[in-house]
């Protein structure tokens, strides 16, 4: 749909949403609708970001697909969400990312990646693509310092990207009021339990009749699996920078406990969601986005596998091909970050502030 | 699903003509907790459901809530609602005529009735916002209506109750009467069901415009029908044909005024106007013709469709001004809005100068006093020929709304006699041995008149459970 069209036909649903209100008790988002009388983009954006999409409205709702009115509010607001996530993007070119051919994107950025890294590897030091000491000693395939400087870059710049994007997002939905930031606390607590995938006690449907807690459990392993890796590489670089132990470390070590066991939930999780995700009711996304998913999801994977993999085989010689994809993999997950399915999680967090912020 | 489109292990039953113990026509709250019941007592059930499965469930899809009675505030439920309280809140809107004692069974059973619900897998949600006059006297489903019965019918499949969507009843076979069998036809082929017993509980004839105009005339061709296209009362027609004994006035329904932009089927909800109350409602002479004030809303919604469908062209206008624009929840269609109330007459077409004259005089009436919406707050107009008694104020705060009304009709109250047991009474010889209704088709047993918010649902599921289990009871035998 056209951004016009989707903005009248957003406003559409809202305002059948706004007539009816049956399904007030299932999600913040009704009561956020029935706050307002009309439905500017920015409305439709936050309204569209509250929404955890699952489902339950849909299936309740009196007006749904066949009947005349159409209304399918969890597919309308994934359409709007989307649409939010490429307007709000920094630098705005690369909002064209989340519509096309993000799955495609997201693999050719990471072989692309991995294949300049071996090349540069094999140009300026052959030897160490395929290590016969059994050191484990990443930094003679990669030298510290440019590793450091590198993901130092990249992540500066991830960081910038998400924080202009969040900023965007922010003024827009919150034009004209006073910063609720005191809904801050509740709203972490809601992203922290994804207390809205199951709304009083209700799980999330996948289909007319059925309701399973397997969503939000491996979301839970997801983004908990992510967390404990982002602590294990920060761990990691404390003990390097300050106390001068350089990688690798112990099975027992803090930073390969905390790997491992976020590196299991990153293979867990991400494959969880996939097969849900193929499960699923259709008619509960947005059709145009699935590669969204997609490709996050196979970049999560990828990195806890060569992550793991390389744990394991870090005494073999493979492991000089091994840190390279998962370099490569690493590398590409954190470019692709502003643009793709991980903003979700920054919006959601926004849209719930500003919720809270509210009530 | 096998090729004769019947659900796997339907087909040992079907070849065996005594194969079910109950059929229940019928797909909505009260057939639903007939064969729930029924299903439960250990009765082999079959429902016949005209609908398909995307608009399964009849009236109920459109519901939010049941009448219940109880005597100690519940996690839903403020204050207490006796017997007595409620059944002189049905007195005041019926006029007299109820079966006192069906009434008193209704309502006595409401109060057991969310417990069985729960048990179900129903749940509840605390009364909506802007419903706030409901929030002692009425239980809402989470998620409204289909919600509901959404729930019913994942029970009726957990249970083991056979569903036929699609499958109309077209003829009814009794020996005496003792029902046999139901002609049931689903898409271009007919089969007969048999079973030991039956339960109607399909709805009345409002969706029926055939029989609308027969009843009301001309007038029927401008009525919304705010349900389901499905309720065409072919099985009421049929029981009525067999002999059974009628109740109610075939023009007695339950009717509200409606956008008049509202489709003709199945629009629900959101086509209602809860504005009336708020300021005038003038006919298409642009003259007030009604006491928009009578009394609180939840107890005067329902007598405005009957009112409109008496107006010439059946059209009626609810004007009110800006002061009024955040004190109702809005309708789906927007306002005709206009910066005078002049241009206001001029958009919706009313005579020229009628508007003004009647809001003139309407404003010149008004007493001061402070505006409540909540209870009669004695804001009213003095000397004109038709006051309004409550919740008057001055239509005088650009921009000024309007609303174009039409008769919306909900149910119809013709039905079926029916005993404490559900047994459907024939016009000769008592009640049919083995025939029970459950719903809308009997509700004119209880309501002639009127109606109170809810009603229609306690009465369903009220008696959708006497009739499942004395139909189960009786397979048994």
């Amino acid at each position: 749909m056209l951004p016009d069209e989707l903005t009248a036909h957003g406003r559409h649903v809202m305002t059948v949403c706004n007539a009816c209100r049956y399904c007030e008790q299932f999600c913040p988002v009704f009561p956020a609708i029935e706050r307002s009388r009309s439905f500017s983009p920015a409305s439709l954006a936050h309204l569209a970001n509250l929404c955890h999409n699952c489902g339950e409205c849909l299936y309740a709702c009196q007006y749904a697909p066949p009947h005349e009115f159409g209304i399918n509010v969890p597919r309308t607001l994934a359409e709007i969400r989307v649409r939010s996530y490429e307007e709000n993007c920094w630098p705005r070119a690369l909002g064209l990312a989340f519509r096309r051919r993000n799955l495609q994107t997201a693999l050719g950025v990471a072989a692309g990646l991995v294949a300049a890294t071996a090349a540069l590897v094999w140009f300026f030091n052959r030897e160490a693509l395929w290590p016969s000491d059994g050191s484990a000693n990443f930094y003679l395939v990669v030298p510290h310092g440019i590793m450091v400087t590198l993901f130092g870059a990249v992540s500066l710049f991830v960081m910038t990207a998400m924080a202009i994007s969040g900023a965007r997002f922010w003024r827009g939905v919150g034009a004209g009021r006073p910063s609720p930031l005191g809904g801050l606390w509740p709203a972490v607590h809601d992203v922290l339990t994804l207390r809205h995938l199951h709304t009083g006690g209700i799980d999330c449907a996948s289909d007319l009749e059925t309701r399973a807690p397997w969503r939000r459990w491996c979301h839970h392993c997801t983004s908990y699996g992510f967390l404990l890796c982002f602590a294990s590489t920060s761990v990691a670089a404390f003990y390097h920078t300050v106390f001068g132990w350089p990688a690798p470390y112990d099975y027992t070590s803090l930073p390969v406990v905390l790997g491992t066991v976020g590196g299991l939930g990153l293979l867990v999780g991400p494959a969880g969601l996939a097969v849900l995700r193929q499960r699923r009711d259709p008619l509960l996304g947005d059709p145009a986005s699935g590669g969204l998913d997609a490709s996050f999801l196979a970049l999560l994977f990828l990195t806890s596998l060569t992550g793991l993999a390389l744990l394991v085989l870090r005494h073999r010689s493979v492991m000089g091909i091994l840190l390279i994809v998962h370099l490569g993999s690493v590398l590409a997950l954190l470019l692709t970050l502003p643009y793709g399915k991980f903003v979700h999680g920054l919006y959601r967090a926004l849209a719930l502030v500003r919720h809270h912020g509210e009530i | 699903m096998n090729l004769a489109g019947l659900p796997t292990g339907l087909q040992d039953s079907r070849s065996d003509p005594t194969g079910y113990d109950v059929a229940v026509i019928g797909g909505g709250n009260a057939a639903l907790c007939a064969a729930l019941t029924a299903r439960q007592a250990g009765a082999r059930v079959i429902v016949l459901e005209s609908g398909p499965r995307d608009f399964r469930g009849g009236n109920s899809r459109h519901t939010r809530n049941f009448r219940c009675a109880h005597d100690a505030p519940g996690p839903f439920l403020t204050g207490t609602y006796l017997e007595n309280e409620f059944l002189s809140d049905l007195a005041s809107v019926n006029g007299g005529g109820t079966d006192e004692a069906l009434a008193r069974l209704v309502i006595r059973t409401s109060a057991t009735c969310p417990a069985w619900m729960t048990s179900v897998g129903v749940r509840f949600q605390p009364a909506l916002h802007g419903t706030l006059q409901l929030d002692r006297t009425n239980l809402f489903f989470l998620g409204g209506g289909k919600a509901l019965m959404n729930s019913y019918y994942r029970a009726a499949a957990r249970l083991g109750v056979d569903v036929l969507y699609d499958a109309e009843v077209v003829g009814l076979h009794f020996a005496a009467s003792r029902f046999e069998s139901a002609e049931v036809r689903t898409g271009s082929r007919s089969r007969t069901i048999a079973a030991r017993a039956v339960v109607v509980a399909s709805g009345g004839f409002e969706a029926n415009l055939e029989w609308l105009r027969e009843v009301w005339g001309e007038p029927a061709d401008n009525f919304i029908v705010r349900g389901t296209p499905y309720n065409r009362g072919t099985p009421l027609k049929l029981m009525l044909e067999a002999g059974a004994q009628s109740v109610g006035d075939p023009r007695e329904c339950h009717a509200i005024a409606v956008d008049a932009r509202a489709p003709k089927f199945d629009g629900g909800i959101v086509t209602r106007l809860d504005c009336l109350p708020l300021g005038i409602v003038v006919n298409r002479n642009g003259e007030r013709f009604y006491d928009e004030g009578e009394d609180v809303w939840p107890k005067r919604y329902a007598i405005w469709g009957k009112l409109l469908a008496r107006l010439p062209g059946q059209v009626a206008f609810s004007i009110i001004d800006a002061k009024s624009a955040d004190k109702f929840i809005p309708s789906v269609f927007p306002p005709v809005v206009a910066n005078s109330v002049a241009e206001l007459g001029r958009l919706l077409e009313l005579p020229p100068g009628a508007l003004e004259a009647t809001v003139d005089a309407y404003n010149q009436a008004v007493r001061p006093g402070t505006l409540d919406l909540t209870r009669l707050d004695g804001c009213r107009t003095e000397g004109l020929a038709l006051e309004k008694t409550h919740w008057a104020q001055r239509l005088d705060t650009p921009p000024f709304w309007g609303y174009p009304l039409r008769p919306g009709i909900t149910f119809t109250y013709l039905g079926l006699g029916v005993d404490e047991r559900a047994r459907v009474l024939m016009k000769h010889g008592g009640p049919a041995p083995n025939v029970y209704a459950a719903g809308e088709i009997m509700a004119g047993n209880i309501l002639r008149r009127g109606y109170l918010a809810g009603l229609g649902m306690t009465i369903g599921t009220v008696f959708g459970r006497i009739a499942g289990e004395e139909a189960a009871i009786h397979a048994a035998r």
